[in-house]
């Protein structure tokens, strides 16, 4: 069975240190949240060292965010495609047939992006408020207000957005952890899901190996034909 | 105090284990017979031992600019011309203990901050994680955070004092009686006596500060222009902030109903459609 590359190391190394800063934010987060997950807190070092580096994780998952606008922007941009899917998408959910062709990334995938970048500068801003809130003067107490409002709506935006990632990538799609992890799909894989993305593989592949000659699964990792 | 004697701890699911009765004690501040001596900022911390604080001049009487986590009391003074007469206008600012502690309320650590039966609030700073939830919370910007201990400090209202029948050490040390500590029915009694005084003395306006949106606070003030309390830097009303309230309410439970939810929708998503296949469409 041929395999191809889906993920190049940067993306791989870069997924992971969102997810896992996230997941201790998500812990941490919670624990802050609601008395009844405070335990979390507990088994992650107790409430102080978890207030204390929770902020630190935040700027860690901001630089992993920034870093994954950087690679993957491009790949997010909306096309026309995305909209023939998103009509479809409830047929996705049901899995059944018909869903119209997905590019390297499907509809969903991109909102989830996009939820986690904008919901990302959210959480980033209201953070360093709630972070230096000694450090708010009385007179611009409306910041404190306003940051802690912005902090929750836009964290459980994110949850949302986590739970359903999550869910999709180890649940519901055969070996999309698998990819994140190792890199790598059958061509069978990306036939099924990504069918636009393996086309175009196919395509600079193609072109890649003609002009250059190098080999085609470092070449290819960004899956963009360039403009 | 004790276990017995907690009325609500912070950021606990449970009910809190007071039981015992306790009379409401209240700490009355008549403004109006107040000299800014300061001796009550001297008494507290001494009685507190709290580090010393350098003193700041500000062009008035006032010692600190605000209170910090190592200064409990400050009487703030403010000058105010009325009439052909400039008074002197001296408030004694410290946490209000109030019936509704925004602090309190706001507070993830459990077991950080306490209320006990007798209606002091106090905070437990072996259990503060040092969020600053607590000064979002206030309505009075009284919380303080110290940045060498990372924890957050106010007056105790001398709970340790108290507990044993005595009174905070800054009404012990008053000399003018302008501060007087029993329960809260005769401060306010003695309060209104005073207010009634006042307004026989050309003081019309004056009235007790006693806030009713935090549910009446166990420091109760008189004031002269009781009808304009920001002359004394207190807000008119103040109240739990709005985005405090949402926060703890309405969009707490509907995001933990949501993030339920989102479980759910995944378990039910899996039963009832399961995993994508992607080999039925061999080549």
């Amino acid at each position: 069975m041929n395999n191809i590359q889906r993920y190049g190391f940067a993306e791989r190394l870069v997924h992971a240190v969102a997810g896992l800063s996230y997941v201790y934010l998500l812990l941490t987060g919670l624990a802050f949240w609601t008395p009844a997950l405070y335990w979390m807190a507990v088994v992650l070092g107790g409430g102080y060292l978890s207030r204390v580096l929770h902020p630190w994780a935040g700027l860690v998952f901001t630089g992993a965010v920034v870093w994954m606008y950087g690679v993957w922007r491009r790949d997010m941009r909306i096309t026309p495609e995305d909209r023939a899917w998103r009509k479809a998408i409830g047929r996705y959910i049901r899995n059944a047939a018909g869903v119209p062709p997905a590019g390297r990334f499907n509809y969903g995938q991109k909102m989830l992006f996009w939820l986690m970048a904008w919901g990302g500068v959210a959480l980033l801003v209201s953070g360093l408020v709630m972070w230096f809130v000694a450090s708010v003067p009385w007179e611009l107490r409306i910041l404190r207000y306003g940051a802690t409002l912005v902090h929750a709506v836009a964290a459980l935006a994110t949850i949302g957005g986590f739970i359903v990632h999550v869910y999709m990538g180890v649940a519901v799609v055969p070996g999309g952890l698998h990819a994140v992890i190792h890199g790598e799909v059958s061509e069978q894989w990306a036939r099924h899901h990504h069918p636009l993305w393996l086309a175009e593989q196919r395509a600079f592949s193609g072109k890649a190996t003609a002009s250059v000659g190098g080999a085609p699964g470092e070449n290819n990792r960004r899956g963009d034909p360039g403009p | 105090m004790e276990t017995l004697a907690l009325l609500r701890v912070s950021a606990s699911s449970s009910p809190a284990p007071g039981i015992r009765l306790m009379p409401t004690v209240t700490k009355l501040v008549d403004t109006s017979t107040c000299i800014g001596c300061k001796a009550c900022e001297v008494a507290c911390q001494e009685w507190n031992d709290l580090p010393p604080e350098t003193t700041v001049q500000m062009g008035t009487y006032q010692t600190l600019p605000d209170l910090t986590e190592n200064f409990w009391n400050l009487i703030k003074f403010r000058e105010h011309d009325e009439g052909d007469r400039l008074h002197w206008l001296m408030r004694k600012d410290q946490c209000m203990h109030c019936t509704e502690p925004g602090c309190l309320i706001a507070c993830p650590a459990p077991g950080a901050i306490v209320q006990y039966t007798n209606g002091i609030v106090d905070f437990q700073q072996d259990q503060c994680i040092g969020c600053g939830y607590c000064m979002t919370g206030c309505p009075f910007n009284v919380p303080k955070f110290s940045q060498k201990t990372r924890r957050v400090y106010k007056c105790t209202m001398c709970v340790d004092r108290v507990s044993v029948g005595l009174q905070p050490a800054c009404v012990k040390a008053c000399p003018t009686s302008c501060l007087q500590f029993g329960t809260k029915e005769a401060m306010l009694e003695v309060a209104h006596k005073r207010v009634d005084q006042l307004k026989e003395n050309g003081f019309a306006q004056a009235a007790v500060y006693d806030p009713p949106g935090v549910g009446g606070t166990n420091v109760v003030t008189v004031l002269a222009f009781g009808d304009r309390p920001e002359l004394y830097g207190l807000p008119r009303n103040p109240t739990i902030p709005l985005a405090v309230r949402l926060w703890k309410g309405p969009i707490k439970a509907i995001g933990n109903l949501a993030i339920l939810g989102g479980f759910v929708a995944a378990a039910v998503h899996f039963v009832r459609f399961g995993r994508k296949r992607d080999d039925a469409d061999k080549e």
